[in-house]
């Protein structure tokens, strides 16, 4: 009697938290923010799930929002991977001179942002002698007057485009995976900055942004990709894609970093074409894969044309 | 059964020869392949050099220049002179050393002479730069594009500035 009483007086605790549920729930959506490209964005469905007349709906939505925001067209491609295509990387250490050309020229091509600072690729030195690629102990900030050095080598290090990657794995929204072309891809709509990939590549291979990325207009390269080089967001992650939108064409171009190298240490092909550059290498060449051991299975191969 | 064996022997001749023949037209393929190449890095106005050299003596001795190209000090192939490379009997060409003809534009031929397993890595897109296509026409670079081929040795350049330290981000 008494029980049934307080149930008839009051509302019970199951609708209490369910309605306050959905009172919150309704309180934390922005409901203030009325345009249509707010909530078409908010809706986005995951890239891979998306069909092309979908893709292409996000891509005009997204190209006015540049359009808006940085008063130039900017043109947004979504490429799919070319059917036979793997793509490898090689770089001659044998031949690099550590003068951090590839590490502006992917700037430029890849509109990172300025300040702060970021960049796809690093360059460590090391020491000649007795110890090897003893990562420990490189350096990035080494500033001569000229290179290369007589004692030192140097290695560039960027995204290697494991087939086993471990940042993908790591991701919790699936912002990040690995195409059939080998390339891992971010999506910029779907990060939410959690940087588990980044704590999750071996390589330090990914870059955060912490503030706005800061451009200016002009030096905005207005050719890219959906998956590569867009105008980033405060708070997603990027990395190099081995320069998507212009090797995902046929015919493509090579990469910005493989055109910037004055000494012609970097080579880009298609693993599966057996008489492309990187195949060459591979087998003709000393090769190897940074920290193999740990099973990512890098498409990123370091040679040496000549034994020195 | 005597016949049959005629037309097996002509069979094993035919593919004997069909044999002999691939490598051969391999080779003349590799021979005749065109790459495309930027013209030859010539200083300014100094092409072709005939618009000098029409009708100048040759003079074969190994001397130091004094009226012109001074700033030519040979630091490749000790003891080498210039008729090494270049045709006395046309200043606009080259010369190797069987004594074949070889255009400026196709100089890596001269350079494969001694340098021969560069310019097979070149040929195969290994050493030099490529830029272009990767899945179609490349743009390739002579030899003497990134080698001056009078003192051929890479010079050390100055590097690009390096990374902001974290320490410094404001």
């Amino acid at each position: 009697m008494e029980e049934d009483g307080r149930r008839s007086g009051g509302i019970d605790r199951r609708a209490f938290l369910q309605g306050a549920a959905l009172g919150l729930a309704t309180l934390a959506l922005p409901l203030g923010r009325a345009d249509a490209s707010f909530w078409e964005s908010f809706f986005q469905k995951h890239f891979r799930e998306m069909n092309d007349d979908e893709i292409k709906q996000v891509i005009d939505r997204l190209e006015k929002e540049y359009a808006q925001k940085f008063g130039k067209q900017i043109e947004i491609g979504a490429d799919k991977p070319i059917p036979g295509v793997l793509y490898g990387y090689g770089l001659d250490l044998s031949r690099c001179i550590g003068c951090r050309r590839c590490v502006y020229g992917c700037v430029e091509e890849n509109n990172q942002s300025l300040d702060p600072q970021i960049h796809w690729i690093t360059v460590l030195r090391f020491k000649k002698g007795e110890k090897w690629v003893d990562l420990e102990n490189s350096e990035k900030y080494y500033n001569p007057e000229k290179v290369p050095e007589e004692e030192y080598f140097y290695m560039p290090v960027q995204c290697q485009q494991c087939e086993n990657p471990p940042c993908v794995r790591a991701c919790p929204t699936q912002a990040t995976w690995k195409d059939p072309d080998g390339i891992v891809v971010i999506d910029y709509n779907w990060c939410i900055g959690c940087r588990y990939c980044m704590a999750a590549c071996p390589y330090g291979a990914r870059r955060f942004n912490w503030g706005s990325p800061k451009r200016p207009v002009e030096k905005i390269n207005p050719k890219t990709h959906y998956l590569g080089n867009r105008p980033r967001y405060r708070g997603v992650v990027e990395k190099c894609t081995f320069c998507i939108q212009r090797t995902r064409k046929d015919p493509g171009r090579y990469p910005a970093c493989v055109e910037a190298c004055p000494v012609g240490a970097r080579k880009f092909g298609n693993l599966l074409d057996p008489n492309s550059e990187i195949r060459y290498a591979i087998e003709h060449k000393r090769v190897f894969r940074l920290k193999e051991d740990l099973n990512t299975y890098p498409k990123f191969y370091y040679f040496f044309a000549y034994g020195k | 059964m005597k016949k049959l064996t005629l037309t097996g022997k002509r069979l094993c001749y035919f593919f004997f020869l069909l044999l002999l023949s691939s490598p051969a037209i391999s080779i003349e393929h590799e021979i005749h392949r065109k790459f495309l190449v930027p013209p030859p890095p010539f200083s300014e106005g100094i092409f072709p050099c005939s618009q000098c050299h029409q009708g100048m003596p040759v003079n074969r001795t190994p001397r130091k220049l004094e009226m012109m190209h001074q700033d030519i000090v040979l630091n490749h192939m000790p003891g080498g002179w210039c008729f090494d490379c270049h045709n006395p009997d046309n200043r606009d060409t080259l010369r190797l050393a069987n004594g074949k003809i070889v255009k400026f534009e196709e100089s890596y031929n001269l350079c494969g002479q001694c340098h021969g397993t560069i310019l097979r890595e070149w040929k195969a897109g290994l050493h030099g730069k490529r830029t272009g296509m990767w899945n179609g026409e490349k743009q390739y670079l002579l030899c003497v594009h990134c080698h001056w081929p009078h003192d051929p040795a890479f010079k050390a350049i100055t590097p690009m500035p390096p990374p902001v330290r974290p320490a410094d981000i404001k």
